[in-house]
């Protein structure tokens, strides 16, 4: 005899369920966590590296968790700027998962009342499904990838608080057309605020920082 | 390769819904097993099926039909409030040309159902 079974079952509910328990645990030590998506080479590295030069000069700690396919390199360079970080070699995975967070948080010590950073593997197509325990997404876009990204991978905008708009020194050199980007921003996430950076000169990292001030405290008030 | 993921957490779920009915040595057989994708979530067909019949192999879901029905992504317009799908690189409401976003719906990634055979007298 063949019978139907109703399940209505999300494919990717035990990846939510540890997210939230290691969200939960990290909020109650008063800790904030970003999870930052972007394509390869869009600037991911270089805006962390910039928001934590300015979150360490006002005595502000953090730890940075960085996923990468292949290679340790983002976390050395990181370290050589004295910041507290630590690799996920995902070994092929194409996005980071709850798991691989909760394996490497019980391998590295991150202080109360701390920024947590993790910079996901830079693809912008899986990672946007996957909850790692963050309290926000941003998404990282450097106008040298082009205009169009919004439209192209809604999902990555849409799930995201902030869209940090990199390169911005090369707008000129690259065509990039802003009020296109704009309104595919304002198509997948209304409610996200665009903040642009120049990684070369640290250039929007101040006001960066004060966009996360404010999100952050909003989040740890609940 | 994002799918390979996706089916090894379909494949965990079917075979635990089938433990649940079934003595480990008389665990009744999948037939069927009906997955809703919402487009956004870029799960392609082809993929779907192909680490389905590969990763499946061995599990109680092995030998099943992988049944998937895509949802078309709907925006709202900010203006009319009317929901529409969009066109490519546009968010512009067809009614009425105002501002759409996105909304839930297109987003879906679940399993709906499954079918079992029971040899139930």
């Amino acid at each position: 005899m063949s019978i139907s079974i109703e399940l209505k079952r999300a494919v990717y509910e035990e990846n939510d369920s540890r997210a939230r328990a290691i969200n939960e645990r990290l909020r109650s030590r008063g800790i904030f966590t970003i999870n930052i998506l972007g394509g390869p080479g869009a600037g991911k590295t270089s805006f962390i590296s910039r928001v934590a030069e300015r979150l360490r000069a006002a005595g502000d700690k953090l730890a940075v968790i960085e996923g990468d396919v292949a290679s340790d390199l983002d976390t050395r360079f990181l370290r050589s700027l004295n910041v507290e970080a630590y690799q996920i070699e995902t070994g092929g995975d194409c996005h980071l998962n709850a798991p691989m967070v909760e394996g490497i948080l019980g391998r590295m010590t991150v202080a109360d009342g701390s920024w947590l950073f993790i910079e996901n593997i830079g693809n912008l197509v899986c990672p946007a499904e996957y909850v790692v325990g963050e309290d926000i997404k941003l998404v990282v876009a450097s106008v040298a990838e082009g205009s169009d990204k919004p439209y192209k991978y809604p999902a990555a905008f849409a799930r995201s608080a902030a869209c940090i708009l990199t390169k911005i020194d090369l707008k000129e050199a690259v065509g990039f057309d802003e009020a296109f980007f704009r309104s595919g921003l304002a198509g997948t996430a209304p409610d996200a605020v665009l903040l642009p950076l120049n990684g070369r000169t640290g250039e929007g990292a101040d006001e960066i920082v004060t966009w996360l001030r404010s999100v952050r405290e909003r989040v740890l008030r609940g | 390769m994002h799918e390979a993921s996706a089916i090894e957490a379909v494949v965990k779920i079917v075979s635990e819904e089938v433990a649940k009915r079934g003595a480990p040595d008389a665990l009744p057989r999948v037939t069927r097993v009906r997955l809703v994708v919402g487009e956004t979530t870029g799960h392609m067909e082809d993929s779907l099926r192909f680490y389905f019949a590969s990763l499946g192999r061995g599990t109680p879901a092995e030998g099943a039909q992988l049944e998937v029905r895509y949802v078309k992504p709907q925006l709202r317009c900010t203006s009319c409030q009317k929901l529409f799908e969009r066109k490519r690189f546009s968010f512009e409401c067809p009614h009425c040309g105002g501002q759409g976003v996105m909304t839930k719906i297109g987003s879906e990634f679940y399993i709906d159902s499954i079918e079992v055979e029971e040899d139930k007298p």
